[in-house]
């Protein structure tokens, strides 16, 4: 049954809506496939198996009534950031262990009535911190083209369950580049939308002004779909835009003529990966010959970009983090006083790498230092994005790396927070500014080790950025290739 | 020896009576009685994912009293982020205001001893009000029905002198926030709150001094035992050669004394940073103009107006404004054919006197405006005469029956007929030759007194002035005689 | 820049972590490094520059006023470790 979990969105739906396939087939398949391999991968924390095939029903009977979209009966996985009513949502983390949420995320409801089968809840860095999955409270995953490495973080358990065929497409998150990093490193294609197109309601915060849902899936006409899913005002939360949602689907196109992608020149300096390197700029040609023109653009602040994400993020988290206490929900180290319930719950529920960023967040807002950390760094930011606006005055799309490297090994840089955090260099920027950013593959270094192709548009430009992607994507065979995998 | 005066400013924390919470759409309920936890939802118990809406009639209402209170309203408005760990706030943090207010620079006139002092109002903003907890032995118990209530901090600038300034700032502001339909002030209900910020100087120097917090005073009774006692105890502790240290205090009913507060669970560092779940709230000027207009008639205009239109007193119209209720009861009873001071007089005199002596409320009064006009309207018409009055108000007060009713019933219709009355008369002059002798000589005193054995008589309801009358008459023509 | 130990203790106090002595003093390594790397920040000139705590091209997002019921005590207490009488129980909170 290998081959119904290698379909992507738009062919199952072709299969499913001719009568010839029926999404509890589908869906069984997944299960069989996730039996069989997430053992070792252990993309997933939790697999609804029961409520799925039921879902998976009522999908049928949906399509039996008449429902034509092509979401329904479409098996998908969410992050386990995303809140599930009724259905364990740990964040990854040992503070919220049993907790189920009473309510659920308005991006999985959306999904839901659009008829999306829920396969399970996937393995992440804790709340978010962190870019290999590592810092789970419930172990790592493994990277499905070589177990012994990581499959990036913070949404390493979705894009690996995507790579790994255990799922059609997964929803992620993505603050600081915690989805098209996993999706570099994955070979598989990752969208971080605009910040404001995609509801947070449901999404655990991490970082208030940069975090955004968005899809991980095997082809580019996929995440269209999903994004035109997900995308769209919520009352429920404020900082969704009140906006038009368009038809992504349409955007695709074949061809690039007329595009103009824009190459930062600070951005292929130091640290990068040689090999990273040439297969981006080999794709970047490719662009060329699809008919763009390539100039080279300058983001002049990209490397404060770093230091304002570590100083901006980890404050906000502070904050976000402050009500797991124990008292109303997750388990509580009871202490004599409430004062040592508090810090021992905490202490024993957050692993180091949340601790720590606590701790850097508590210390950039504190008094006395809130003007030179988290003051001076908003302020930064607004360069950053300055930078970003400019650039997009002279290209429609900028192209570069998702990632400086491919899939590093498991343990490698677990002990260095610093270089830890370099892995997200590429990413970052776009947050702060609250951009869009797609990752597409776009070839393997000698190791087969895949690499993505970042493209990234301006505030609510994600229609060009996925008309880029998918045109790349169809003139090329990396989305084809597969991670061998047994049991 | 030095003598020393106090420094004072108040903290105001006034929930704004919306249908719903600040930043959710649970029900604002009175949190005294509800059962607990039934008024919540995933947002105000802060589950994780959840994100805050703002009410706009919370805003409107905070508008309101910014500008009842004389302040600019901020056009720039940005809620922020206040950290700490207490049980009733389920997120850790509070989104409260803190560089960017709804209101500042306004200010609000107090009365104290016939003289008008005008107390600044440094700024008011907006907050959500915390959950509750209640101590039961070695646990503490949460209810989070009134996490998320729309507040309205209100602080004034150190500005009052005395404890009778911080009272009649108390009440005013109190009765400012009944009249706009905000707040219904009854402070039992934990919907409005008072904090004190008390220091000690040497009377006239303009030295600011350390100074202690007074927190969770609930009645204005404690707030002004409380600053008594702490102002006393600060100029004592000067006086002896002490310092005042800054300390948050809580006030003991029964002792009546302010306590230091456990520092170590009220967070020093509040970590203030701006709301990144709420974009900037832009206050335009066409709508605090739209506000303005619908502003009722404020406690002063309306004071202003019974002693400039209505002919009052300024100490009748103050009594009279000084409480909404108060107030809306004499207009009510001015809309018949009736003569304000009159009305005045009874209102604050007589029934007043029955409402303390009851311990009711005048929104618990049995008479109602209209039953009370008809009351003086029997006087007018000299149905009964005052003191008559005085006793049939008494008996409407507990019977909550008409005057009409009541005068029927006792049979205390005054006696008004010359006829009846010249009887009367003659019997008590024939029964009292020696008085009325000693009156004819010169005794003029004694006039009166005759006139009283008539109104005994007639158990007080013959008609004084014909009685007068006729009585001169008669006597007079004794005298001829 | 180091922190100092006084002042890692403080910042663990203000976030309620009752941190271990290596703990303590494996963040404030790791945490003046990440600090000595944020300070490449001061080198830019933001005298003139607003901060910018919000991307979004939206501002004055407000609800009407209409109260709606959440939920009945039993789910909200559901994930509770300690509840008496429909309420989160803790121990005592000190005065």
């Amino acid at each position: 049954m290998t081959e119904l979990t290698e379909l992507t969105i738009h062919e199952a739906y072709a299969l499913l809506k001719k009568g010839e396939l029926s999404s509890v087939d589908l869906t069984q398949a997944y299960l069989d496939r996730i039996d069989v391999l997430d053992g070792r991968l252990h993309a997933y924390l939790a697999v609804t198996s029961d409520e799925t095939l039921e879902q998976a029903r009522r999908a049928d009977e949906r399509r039996a009534k008449g429902e034509d979209d092509p979401l329904l009966g479409i098996p998908v996985a969410y992050k386990d950031v995303l809140c599930t009513q009724g259905v364990e949502t740990t964040c990854g983390s040992k503070i919220l262990a049993g907790y189920k949420p009473p309510y659920t995320a308005t991006a999985i409801d959306k999904m839901e009535a659009r008829g999306a089968v829920m396969l399970g809840k996937t393995n992440m860095d804790e709340f978010a911190m962190g870019s290999s999955t590592e810092n789970s409270g419930y172990g790592v995953t493994r990277n499905p083209w070589d177990t012994e490495r990581v499959p990036g973080g913070s949404s390493g358990g979705s894009a690996a369950a995507v790579a790994a065929q255990m799922a059609t497409a997964a929803l992620g998150s993505d603050t600081g580049g915690s989805i098209r990093q996993p999706a570099s490193l994955c070979g598989v294609v990752g969208l971080k939308p605009s910040y404001g197109r995609v509801s947070r309601y449901g999404l655990v915060a991490y970082a208030s002004s940069l975090d955004q849902i968005g899809p991980f899936s095997r082809s580019v006409a996929d995440a269209a779909v999903l994004l035109g899913a997900i995308a769209g005002h919520d009352p429920q939360d404020s900082t969704s835009v009140d906006m038009p949602v368009p038809d992504y689907i349409a955007a695709l196109t074949s061809d690039l003529k007329g595009v103009k992608v824009g190459v930062p020149k600070e951005y292929f300096i130091e640290g990068i990966d040689p090999a990273v390197e040439r297969i981006v700029r080999a794709a970047i040609d490719q662009l060329k010959e699809l008919g763009a023109t390539v100039q080279e653009v300058s983001l002049p602040h990209t490397d404060m970009a770093l230091p304002v994400y570590y100083l901006i993020a980890p404050a906000e988290a502070s904050a976000n983090l402050a009500r797991f206490d124990g008292i109303r929900y997750g388990p509580r180290e009871q202490g004599d006083t409430l004062w040592d319930t508090y810090c021992q719950t905490r202490e024993a529920g957050f692993g180091p790498e949340v601790k720590r960023r606590i701790m850097l967040g508590t210390y950039a807002l504190s008094a006395g230092y809130y003007d030179a950390y988290y003051l001076k760094a908003q302020k930064v930011r607004t360069l950053i994005k300055q930078d970003f606006d400019a650039a997009f005055e002279d290209v429609d799309v900028i192209a570069c790396p998702a990632s400086p490297t491919t899939a590093f090994r498991i343990g490698e840089k677990v002990d260095d927070p610093l270089q830890m955090y370099l892995s997200d260099v590429f990413t970052l920027a776009l947050n702060l500014a609250g951009n869009c950013g797609i990752s597409v593959p776009c070839g393997f270094d000698d190791d087969n080790l895949p690499v993505g192709l970042q493209l990234v548009g301006p505030a609510f430009g994600e229609e060009r950025i996925l008309r880029a992607a998918h045109a790349y994507e169809q003139a090329t065979e990396w989305h084809k290739r597969v991670p061998v995998l047994s049991g | 020896m030095t003598q020393y005066e106090p420094v004072i400013g108040l903290e105001v924390h006034a929930e704004m009576l919306t249908e719903s919470k600040m930043f959710c759409a649970c029900p604002v309920v009175d949190s005294t009685e509800a059962p607990p936890n039934t008024t919540v939802c995933p947002v105000c118990t802060a589950q994780p994912g959840v994100l805050p809406v703002i009410n706009r009639q919370a805003v409107e209402y905070g508008i309101k009293v910014g500008l009842a209170l004389n302040c600019t309203i901020n056009e720039f408005n940005q809620f922020a982020r206040k950290s700490y760990f207490y049980p009733d706030l389920p997120k850790g943090y509070q989104i409260s205001q803190y560089e960017h207010p709804l209101a500042s620079n306004g200010w609000l006139d107090i009365d104290v001893d016939d003289e008008t002092r005008r107390i600044g109002i440094t700024r008011a903003h907006l907050e959500e009000d915390t959950g509750k907890n209640i101590h039961m032995g070695s646990s503490s118990l949460v209810d989070l029905n009134r996490a998320g209530v729309p507040l309205l901090e209100i602080v004034s600038e150190p500005d009052m002198r005395s404890v009778e300034e911080v009272e009649a700032y108390a009440r005013k502001l109190r009765a400012i926030l009944v009249y706009l339909g905000v707040n219904h002030g009854d402070m039992s209900k934990g919907v409005l709150r008072f904090e004190a910020n008390i220091s000690v100087r040497p009377t006239g120097s303009d030295e600011m001094n350390t100074r202690t917090e007074i927190k969770n005073l609930n009645s204005i009774r404690s707030l002004v035992r409380a600053s008594q006692y702490e102002i006393a105890r600060q100029i004592k502790l000067v006086e002896s050669g002490g310092q005042v240290i800054q300390q948050t205090m809580g006030f003991n009913e029964e002792s009546g004394k302010t306590t230091v507060q456990r520092s170590k669970e009220y967070a020093d560092d509040y970590r203030y940073f701006p709301e990144p779940d709420l974009p900037p709230l832009n206050i335009d000027r066409a709508w605090v103009a739209a506000i303005e207009k619908t502003l009722p008639e404020l406690p002063d205009a309306k004071r202003e107006r019974f002693i400039d239109e209505l002919g009052l007193s300024v100490q009748d119209a103050g009594v009279l404004v000084a409480d909404k209720a108060t107030a809306e009861y004499f207009e009510a009873a001015l809309k018949a054919d009736v003569d304000a001071k009159t009305v005045a007089n009874w209102v604050t005199g007589e029934l007043f006197r029955l409402m303390n002596a009851a311990g009711v409320e005048i929104e618990q009064v049995k008479v109602t405006p209209e039953a009370l006009v008809d009351l003086i309207k029997l006087v007018e018409a000299e149905t009964i005469n005052n003191n008559t009055a005085k006793e049939v108000l008494e008996a409407m007060f507990e019977t909550g029956h008409s005057a009409g009713e009541i005068v029927k019933e006792q049979g205390l219709a005054q006696i008004s007929d010359s006829s009846a009355l010249e009887a009367i008369i003659e019997q008590v002059l024939e029964a009292n030759p020696e008085p009325v002798e000693k009156y004819l000589g010169g005794k003029e005193g004694l006039f009166g007194w005759l006139v009283g054995q008539v109104m005994k008589e007639t158990r007080g309801q013959a008609n004084a002035t014909v009685v007068n009358q006729i009585m001169r008459e008669r006597l007079e023509g004794m005298r001829k005689a | 820049m180091t922190l100092s130990l006084e002042q890692v203790t403080h910042i663990a106090e203000l976030a309620r972590l009752a941190l271990t002595d290596e703990e303590k003093e494996r963040f404030r390594d790791q945490l003046s490094a990440i600090l000595d790397y944020a300070a490449r920040l001061q080198e830019i000139d933001t005298s003139a520059i607003p901060p910018m705590a919000n991307v979004l091209p939206v501002d004055t997002v407000m609800r009407d006023d209409v109260a709606r019921l959440g939920l009945p005590p039993e789910q909200i207490l559901a994930n509770s470790p300690d509840q008496e009488d429909n309420m989160f129980r803790v121990p005592v909170i000190l005065e």
